[in-house]
Order: structure tokens, then sequence, then C-alpha cells
């Protein structure tokens, strides 16, 4: 049994869908990452060292701080979206596809 | 303007004078909650049958039940009369907790639930588990789990204490430690009766409340300011006596530059923290596929930013319509009695029907909150402990199913029976900091070893032992040798100083070290045995071949 399962994965691991299975999630996950993160900490430093630019007025009493601080609640319900959007078009249907080879070389 | 239906019985309009509130109105809806929630726990007990039934409550939740459970278990009292109480005091400074609690959990969708979904079963240290050696990497796990889970319990059942004084208007100790009682006495009993299926349903139940409770005020604060942000921040920074620099940053953070490395280490635990969090971590194994563990997150990321963005709402319309200068009741209570006191406020104010009929609302709201958050973390510990410290350490051989479980449910009075103990004499000292330690620790010590199994080959047990333990160990250490242990009048033991850590938040310096402990550990370990099985886990994290399905009846 177990070394049916461990046959049966080695196959789907070795299958071209897979290689690109893992090349599309990591193509989307690895600057995504980088990106949020790098525009999180862009807002950590400039409450720390930015504050003149922060303090800048932009509309009555609403300053640069409260819109950047905005702008990541926006950036994270898009990225969410973004990403959920890019998964179910292109991983959900290669995973599926693989998922099923998996049950048939089970079954062999 | 008032609510005031002409409906209500004179028995329900407040009596005593100084009270907050009507203390019959109040404990009525603390009561309703009660029922509430133990009904559920009874409904959900008859259709625990397996163990997948008792963890992971069948993996037959839908992904917006999930995420709305995800949201439930997340937004902990201390978000919710605490984020706003914080911008009641501090304004704009008060805000930043939650912009980092919410970007976490854009690490939770991409790089942590579905491949945590698909490769695990019932704990974190099982997908850990999957290509190492069993006892050394469970032990390391659970013991993260648990000190995790008992910080996150400690603050919220000290703040129950206090917040339920402070909603019925005693100050008797006595009486707060018989809250500390009952909550963990509640939570024992959805827990061991109720398990996975009825603490979900109580976080479902709980999330809709507090969403609720917090589109009311924000509507009736929002109305009072012709719902325009800009005429309520300038109502606010006025009412402050802080003026313009309530709006701005600096009032709480970055003082200094030590103040300025402290609120940057802060806000990468906040950040990074999330998607180690063993009790948001197992929430992932409830739904049946890795499709909706991805739903899961985007309804919770959907649920708690509007939450969040109401908190300023909330914040901000207590700074502008109650009193918070020194020794007012907003500023005595550190902020957290700023929402009910607001909604008493927005209501009619003190004395009218419907201020409060409000503030006893957002009182039971909030304190059903507290009962859902200890349950979720109960529930935690005592899974880990049952499933990777007695199934695969302690006991010999294999234990049945049904064994397993028994020993599940008496970990939870365990861990119920400890929480107590240690939350009665902690009240009296200041324990706010252990929220963030707890972030600080999943940040260094789960959220490595989770990506370096998810991501790296050569990763291997004692890459993982000592990933677990080096980031926990220096979370700890440097928090217990930092300002808030000692050293300051605000620290949690006064009169002695052994602080040589400057920074309140230890995550600037114990994320990397966990990292760099798991890159060491995997070397100088040299074993190579775990490589075999990345294919398998890789090859299931990203299909979801071969992973755990729901449980049919």
């Amino acid at each position: 049994m177990r070394e049916r399962d461990a046959r049966a994965y080695e196959a789907v691991h070795d299958a071209a869908d897979f290689t690109e299975l893992k090349r599309r999630y990591k193509n989307f996950v690895v600057p995504w990452t980088i990106a949020f993160m790098a525009w999180y900490l862009a807002y950590v430093a400039c409450n720390n060292w930015a504050r003149d630019f922060m303090k800048t007025q932009v509309i009555g009493n609403i300053n640069v701080a409260l819109v950047f601080g905005l702008l990541q609640f926006v950036s994270t319900f898009v990225i969410a979206a973004i990403y959920g959007r890019f998964a179910n078009r292109k991983l959900d249907p290669l995973a599926a596809g693989l998922n099923a080879k998996y049950k048939r070389e089970r079954r062999r | 303007m008032s609510l005031v239906p002409l409906l209500i019985p004179p028995s329900l309009i407040p009596l005593a004078d100084g009270e907050p509130g009507n203390r019959v109105l109040t404990i009525s809806l603390f009561s309703a909650v009660v029922a509430v929630t133990l009904y559920i726990t009874w409904w959900a007990s008859r259709q625990n049958k397996t163990a997948a039934d008792y963890y992971a409550g069948g993996r037959s939740f839908s992904g917006a039940q999930n995420g709305l459970a995800v949201a439930g278990d997340y937004m902990s009292a201390a978000s919710f009369l605490g984020i706003s109480g914080s911008i009641a005091l501090y304004g704009y400074d008060g805000f930043l907790y939650s912009i980092g609690f919410l970007v976490a959990w854009l690490v939770a969708l991409l790089l942590v639930a579905e491949l945590l979904r698909n490769s695990g079963r019932f704990t974190m240290a099982d997908q850990l588990a999957f290509r190492m050696k069993q006892k050394p990497v469970r032990t390391a796990a659970a013991t993260s789990t648990i000190v995790v889970s008992i910080f996150y319990l400690l603050a919220q059942m000290v703040g129950a204490g206090s917040l339920v004084g402070l909603l019925l208007g005693v100050k008797s100790e006595g009486v707060k430690a018989g809250v500390i009682i009952l909550v963990g006495a509640l939570m024992i009993v959805y827990v061991t009766i109720g398990g996975m299926k009825g603490t979900t349903w109580v976080q479902i139940v709980k999330a809709v409340l507090l969403m609720t409770g917090t589109v009311l005020i924000t509507f009736l604060v929002m109305l009072k300011f012709d719902f325009n942000i800009s005429k309520l921040l300038g109502a606010a920074a006025a009412n402050s006596g802080k003026g313009e620099a309530f709006l701005q940053p600096g009032l709480l953070y970055g003082k200094d530059l030590v103040g300025q490395i402290d609120f940057l280490s802060l806000g990468l635990a906040l950040v990074l923290g999330t998607a180690g969090l063993p009790h948001i971590l197992i929430r992932f194994y409830t739904v049946p596929d890795s499709r909706s563990a991805r739903r899961s997150v985007q309804w919770a990321i959907g649920l708690i930013g509007a939450f969040y963005l109401m908190t300023l709402a909330l914040g901000f319309g207590a700074a502008a319509l109650l009193n918070t200068a020194k020794g007012s009741p907003v500023e005595t209570s550190k902020g957290n009695v700023a929402s009910p006191l607001l909604a008493e406020s927005v209501g009619g104010g003190a004395g009218s029907v419907g201020g409060s009929i409000l503030l006893a609302l957002i009182a039971a709201v909030a304190f059903a909150t507290i009962l859902a958050v200890v349950a979720g973390l109960t529930l935690t510990s005592a899974s880990s402990f049952a499933h990777d410290l007695y199934a695969n350490v302690i006991a010999k051989t294999k234990p049945s199913e049904k064994s397993e479980l028994r020993v599940a449910r008496f970990a939870a009075i365990g861990i119920g029976a400890v929480a107590i103990a240690l939350a009665i004499p902690a009240q009296k000292l200041n324990i706010a900091f252990l929220v963030a330690l707890a972030f600080a620790v999943a940040a260094s010590a789960n959220l490595p070893s989770l990506l370096f199994n998810l991501f790296w080959k050569r990763f291997n047990t004692s890459g993982a032992v000592w990933s677990i333990y080096g980031g926990l160990i220096s979370a700890v250490v440097l928090v217990a040798f930092s300002p808030v242990v000692s050293g300051k009048p605000t620290s949690m033991i006064t009169g002695a100083d052994f602080a040589w850590f400057p920074l309140s938040n230890p995550g600037i310096v114990s994320i990397p070290l966990g990292f760099l402990f798991g890159v060491l550990g995997t070397y100088l370990g040299k074993d190579r045995s775990s490589e075999a099985r990345y294919t398998e886990l890789s090859v299931r994290a990203l299909t979801g071949a071969g992973a755990e399905g729901v449980t049919k009846h």
C-alpha cells in the first residue's frame, strides 16, 4: 500500500504538468510576497522616519498617514482577490488533473 | 437622538447612579450568550463520532463558514476593545496594530493555508511530522503550540476578569476571579463536549454578533458626523486636547531611535505571526479541500478588514464624544471601555434607555468574543497534547482513536485548569504584552519551520527542532530581559531591573534567529532521510493528491 502510494507520488512528481504547476505557483507568490512585504515595511518605516511627509494634509483633516494606512487595506483586498482569480484559473485545473492522475496511478 | 422604543418595560430602565448602564439587562444578555453557545455545543456533540469530527469538525465546513470562524477566532477582545481604545487615547498610532494584523493574512493566503490543508491532518505538527522523525518534531511543535496558546489564553482571561468587572460595575477582586473561573469552565465545556464542530459554530455566532454590533455603532457614530470622515477626525483631534498631533504618527510609538526600532520589530512580528498561530492554522483543516481553505482566508480578509476599518470610526468617535482626559474611565481602563461607553453615548447617553440597551449589547458582544477566542485556544492546545504528545510520543503503542480522544478531553480540562490557576494571580500584573509575545513566538518558532518544510527539500528533523526551540527560546528570553518584564514603572515586575535587552518586541532579532537556527540545525544534523518524502509532501501540498477528505457518516 505504502509503496504503491510512493510510486503514484513519484509519477505525479515527474509529470510535465507538475513542473508547470510548481513554476506557476512560485512565479506568482515570490514576487507578490516581496511586493506586499516591501509595501508594508515602507509604511512602517514612514511612520518612524518620514513623519513630515506623513503629516501632509490631503483633504480637510485627512493626512498622508491615514491615506497610506487605508491604502494598505486596499492593497490587501486587491492582492487577495488577484490571487484567488489566478489560483482558480491557473492552478486549480492543473492540480485537479494531477490529482486524477494520482488516483489512476494508485489503482495500477 | 435616542433609541427609545416605548415598548421597553420599566424594569429595564437604568436604576443605580454611577453604575455603567443597567446591570440586570447586561447580565440577561450575558446569560443569553451563554445559553445559545451551550445549546450549539450540545447540538454539535451529537454529531461528533470520529477523530476527524472532534479535531477538524468532519472537514465539512464551507469556505464562507470557516471564513467567519477564522475571523471569529482572530478578532479577540484585545482587537475589539483594545484597538478602538488605543485609537481613542493615542489617535492615529492606535490604528497601526490593525494594519499589521490585516496584511499578515496575505502570508497565510499565499504561502500557508492551502498547502497546510493538503498536507496536514489535525495539528500544526502533522505537517512537519509528514517527512521527519515523529517524536522530536512533534514534541517541539506541541511545546510551541501550547506555549503560544497559553500566552494568548492568559491575556484573554485576565482581560475577561477586568472587563466584565468594568461592564458590570464591580471592583471586587473576588468577582473578577469568579468571572475568570466561569469563563474557564465554559471554555472547558465547549471544547470537551462540542469539539471542533461546536467551537467552530461558537466562532461563527460570535463573528456575526461582533460584526452586527460594530456596524450598528459605526453607523450611529457616522450619523452624528454626517458621514463626513474629516469632520469626525477634526472633532476627535479637538476633543482629545492633543490637536493635530492626534492624527499624526508619534503619540504612542517611536519616540526615539530605540522606540522606532521597537515599532519596526512589532510590525514584523504582527505581519509574520498570524500565519504561525496554531489556533488559526488548525482552522484550515475544517474545510473539505484547498480551494475552500483559500475561500476561508478570502472571507476572513474581507471580514477582518471591514472590522478594522470600523474600529477607526469607533476609536475616533470615542475620542470625539467621550471624556478621555487623565483620570476618566476611558483613560484608567487603558481604553478598554471606550467602545462600550461610546455605544452608551450614541444610544442616547448615560441614564437613557437607548444608551443602556446599546451598552449592554456591546458588553454582551465583548463577552461572546472572549468566550469564543478562549475556546479556540483551549481546543488547539488540547488537540496538540493528545494527538502529538500522547498518541505519538508518550504512549508506548499507538493508542486507539477512542483513547486518544479521551485524552484530548482530559487535556482540555487540564489546560483550562492551568489557565484559570495562572490567570487569577496574573490579574495584578501588567500582562498586556502577552498578545504581542504570542505573535512574536509564532513568527519566530512556527513560521520558519513551516516554510522550510514546504519549500526546502534539504530541511530535516534537526533543522525543524532547532528552528522551533531556537525561535521560541530567543523570543521568550529576550522579552524576559526586556523593559516589559522589569526596570520600568510599567513593567510586569516592579522594583527590580534585569532588563539588558532594550526592545519590548523581540521579533526583529528572534525571527531571523528562528530561520538561522533552522538552516544551522539542518546542516549540522546531516540527516538526509527527510529528503526522500519531500517528493510526496510537495505533490500532496500543491495538488491535494491523497489529502484528507470530508468524513462520511
